[in-house]
């Protein structure tokens, strides 16, 4: 039989003003298993808590319950209480009987009543408690960081220095992102290849870092601190270990396809390295494009190879390695607006650009080296327009939500244009001007000052005039349509998750919204973890945001990986499910609702009766169960249950109010 | 508790709340000294997806005249996915429980996040009120049979 404690607390006079708790307590003295009850002024003072550890001593108590203030308050505070009596500090019930009793309600007899209810409930649940312990489990102080932009290389930056080992996975060629095709950066018009090619060449010469371009996450196994993760390395077709980046190879390769760095505005060959700042510096076959690979011609590259590094029977590989921590900073890609809207041309007219395309024009590493013009004849734009909010904000063609770095990098565009061509004249039709950032707002001004017309109103048209593109749309504030005879179109692109994220997140069994974006434990408190212990996000991924957003990001996800490598060993919440493999059918309802992939079906040897026979039975895994409990409510035959929340705890406690 | 049906009736409501969501919620409305009737209880569980359709008919079965389930918003469940199941599951339990003659307002699924004390409070008073007025629960109440339960008859 339970020897039960039942402490109740004035708190002051919060609880004892409108509830009897002299009361309360000598009624829990009449519930099964209570063998003493009593009150204090103050139970979490240290009094207090001497007062419950004599009591525990001197009644020869084995559990107790605590009328106070809600368990999220002081839980804690009594467990560790506990820890240092000879009861298990699991063997606890707390009543709330401050927050969900005395403090919302007046009737001083109604609420001693429920009061006492409360007291039963607990008492009924702490009756079935059972001792629980911690268990720890190891932790591997190694870090993955899925994708190499400016969120991932920043992240894996400040892990290695904490001296940890780091994996960047970059699904690219080369380590970088997008940051690094841009050209100057917002507010402050520093050269953006400049802060962040420095950034790439530390990451590959950094101790504890390894690069694994051209690799993907092919599979995620494993819990925190113990992640097993198999990485899938794409054929490259030239040996990197031998291959000194001398490039002749892409001087000599005789196709040419798009260059996806410069966003189609040039060309590459089929065997390249993607910019001349890449990291590696080293050239990889573009499969689809070789004519060696897709017809058995040609092979030039290989003749005039000086070190025979190229090897075109390369073939995927895969290895599997252990991690502590991940971080997923997959980026964004811009929409595909050409599908969108069909009235902006559809992409059919050359001199309709996205922002993205403008920074390769305006780069002096770019195209065009720095030169402004149109990509149709290679004449100098004078009159350019820039409509923003194309994709975002536009629930009914693309997304609802706002893009957030376009207001910025348009009014940098129409700077770069006033600055550069003279007697240029820039339009930006825009919904709304959103500066919210250091130095923002002022930026923004300068822009206006350097003569760039602002035009509050949509763009419904985009048609051709001869050379001329004619922009028809509204100013909503002089209420009046308004037409602009453009040499060239800039259209402010929303940002949406890369394509590879709903597949990464798959794998990693982390969530993703309706907009595909990485989902936070907790948007203001969590904002850098996921739902899944150990794995960690940055950049835009979760959300658009600028480069200083996304590499604060990047660093505080570094600071979350470090807490979490600096220890040898976990401890693991005690509270999560466990099977009972002989009551276990192994029909598997619990593996599919698991959000942790925590449950997995596996052979068991058990006995039926004096027979031995061997069965599928569902098995929890310690390091993934959140303790949730969803599992516990599918099973049809009651056999995966809750620790500290059993089927029983709960019955016990429904059967103590209905009474 | 008295079952009487008169002025005095209290009836007995009991509230599943998830920890993360609506159980703070309740703490908040506390917090912020709001006021609403007695006659609801909370049992805390770390999700709604916890709450197994037999904790309500349980609760039924021992003389309950009113359950609620809250949970947090579709979105935004602490852990990721539970309360789809609880809306879908418990979307079933609604019909199952009506078809067996339970007047569909003492039983209800609710969505209340961690800043809503007031959605709290008003849930709260607007359930008490309506149960209230339905009068005492008497489906399923006394059928409980400790011997086919599945916590093995521990009675």
């Amino acid at each position: 039989m339970a020897r039960i404690g039942v402490f109740i607390c004035h708190c002051g006079t919060n609880i004892a003003s409108v509830v009897d708790v002299e009361k309360v307590a000598e009624s829990a003295k009449t519930m099964p298993g209570v063998v003493f009850a009593t009150t204090y002024k103050y139970m979490c003072s240290e009094p207090g808590q001497a007062m419950i550890k004599e009591s525990i001593e001197q009644y020869n108590l084995d559990r107790i319950v605590i009328g106070s203030c809600s368990p999220r308050m002081h839980e804690l505070t009594f467990r560790k209480m506990l820890k240092g009596t000879k009861i298990n500090p699991y063997m606890l019930e707390i009543a709330n009987l401050r927050e969900q009793c005395a403090w919302v309600h007046t009737d001083r007899e109604k609420a001693t009543e429920k009061a006492i209810g409360l007291v039963q409930m607990s008492v009924a649940k702490v009756a079935n408690n059972k001792p629980l312990t911690t268990s720890t489990i190891p932790i591997t102080k190694r870090a993955l960081v899925i994708g190499g932009g400016i969120a991932g290389m920043q992240a894996a930056l400040d892990i290695a220095d904490c001296g940890f080992d780091v994996t960047i996975v970059e699904k690219e060629p080369s380590i970088g992102g997008h940051m690094v095709m841009l050209d100057k950066t917002f507010p402050t018009m520093d050269c953006s290849a400049c802060i962040s090619t420095p950034k790439m060449v530390e990451c590959n010469a950094h101790p504890n870092i390894t690069l694994k371009t051209s690799c993907e996450v092919e599979k995620v196994s494993g819990y925190v601190g113990n992640f097993e993760v198999t990485i899938k390395e794409k054929a490259k077709y030239v040996n990197h270990d031998l291959c000194t980046g001398c490039g002749l190879c892409q001087t000599k390769c005789p196709t040419k396809v798009t260059s996806e760095f410069d966003q189609g505005l040039s060309k590459r060959s089929a065997i390249y390295i993607p910019f001349a700042q890449a990291v590696p510096s080293k050239p990889v076959i573009d499969p689809s494009a070789c004519l060696k690979l897709t017809k058995d011609k040609c092979g030039i590259c290989e003749k005039v190879c000086p070190i025979g590094a190229i090897d075109y029977k390369d073939e995927v590989r895969y290895t599997t390695e252990e991690y502590g921590a991940i971080v997923i900073a997959t980026g964004y890609e811009l929409v595909d607006w050409a599908s969108m809207y069909p009235e902006y041309g559809g992409g059919k007219y050359k001199d309709v650009i996205t922002g993205l395309q403008f920074e390769r024009l305006v780069n002096a590493s770019g195209p065009t080296e720095g030169h402004i013009v149109r990509p149709s004849d290679g004449k100098e734009p004078k009159d350019v327009v820039i409509v923003k909010c194309v994709g975002s904000r536009d629930p009914k063609k693309g997304k609802s939500y706002c893009s957030r770095a376009c207001c910025m990098y348009s009014a940098k565009h129409a700077h770069q244009i006033l600055d550069k061509i003279p007697n240029s004249r820039v339009y930006i039709f825009y919904m709304d001007v959103r500066t919210p950032g250091k130095g923002y707002e002022e930026f923004y001004d300068n822009t206006r000052r350097d003569g760039a017309q602002y035009i509050r109103g949509r763009v419904s048209k985009i048609y051709k005039e001869g050379s001329k593109l004619i922009v028809r749309g509204e100013d909503s504030l002089i209420g009046k349509p308004v037409t602009v005879e453009a040499d060239m179109v800039i259209l402010a692109t929303a940002m949406e998750p890369s394509p590879t994220v709903a597949d990464v997140a798959n794998k990693l069994g982390i969530v993703i919204d309706a907009d595909r974006w990485v989902t936070e434990a907790h948007p203001k408190l969590r904002p850098v973890e996921t739902q899944t212990n150990g794995i960690y996000l940055c950049g835009t991924c979760q959300g658009p945001k600028d480069i200083p957003d996304t590499v604060a990001q990047g660093s505080a996800a570094a600071a979350k990986v470090a807490a979490l490598l600096c220890h040898d060993e976990m401890e693991t919440s005690p509270m999560i499910s466990y099977v009972d493999p002989n009551k276990c059918s192994g029909c598997g309802f619990c593996e599919g609702v698991c959000p942790y992939k925590a449950i997995t079906m596996v052979e068991y040897a058990g006995r039926d009766g004096n027979r031995r026979v061997t069965k599928i039975v569902a098995q929890v895994n310690e390091g993934l169960c959140q303790g949730c409990g969803c599992c516990n409510a599918i099973c049809r035959t009651g056999c995966i249950d809750l620790k500290g929340f059993t089927n029983d705890q709960i019955l016990k406690e429904v059967d103590a109010l209905c009474l | 508790m008295s079952v009487k049906k008169d002025n005095n009736w209290e009836p007995v409501i009991l509230a599943f709340c998830c920890n993360w969501c609506t159980y703070t919620g309740a703490d908040l409305a506390g917090l912020n000294r709001m006021k609403y009737p007695e006659n609801v209880r909370v049992i805390r569980v770390p999700c709604s997806s916890r709450v197994n359709p037999q904790f309500i008919i349980r609760a039924f079965q021992k003389g309950a005249d009113g359950v609620l389930v809250c949970g947090c918003h579709p979105g935004d469940c602490h852990y990721a996915t539970g309360n789809y199941y609880t809306r879908r599951r418990f979307m079933l339990m609604k019909r199952l429980l009506e078809y067996n003659g339970i007047d569909p307002k003492r039983f209800q699924a609710k969505w209340i996040s961690g800043s809503e004390a007031a959605k709290f409070r008003d849930t709260v008073i607007q359930v008490s009120a309506e149960i209230k007025a339905l009068g005492p629960n008497t489906k399923f109440v006394g059928t409980y049979a400790p011997q086919t339960a599945t916590e093995g008859g521990q009675e």
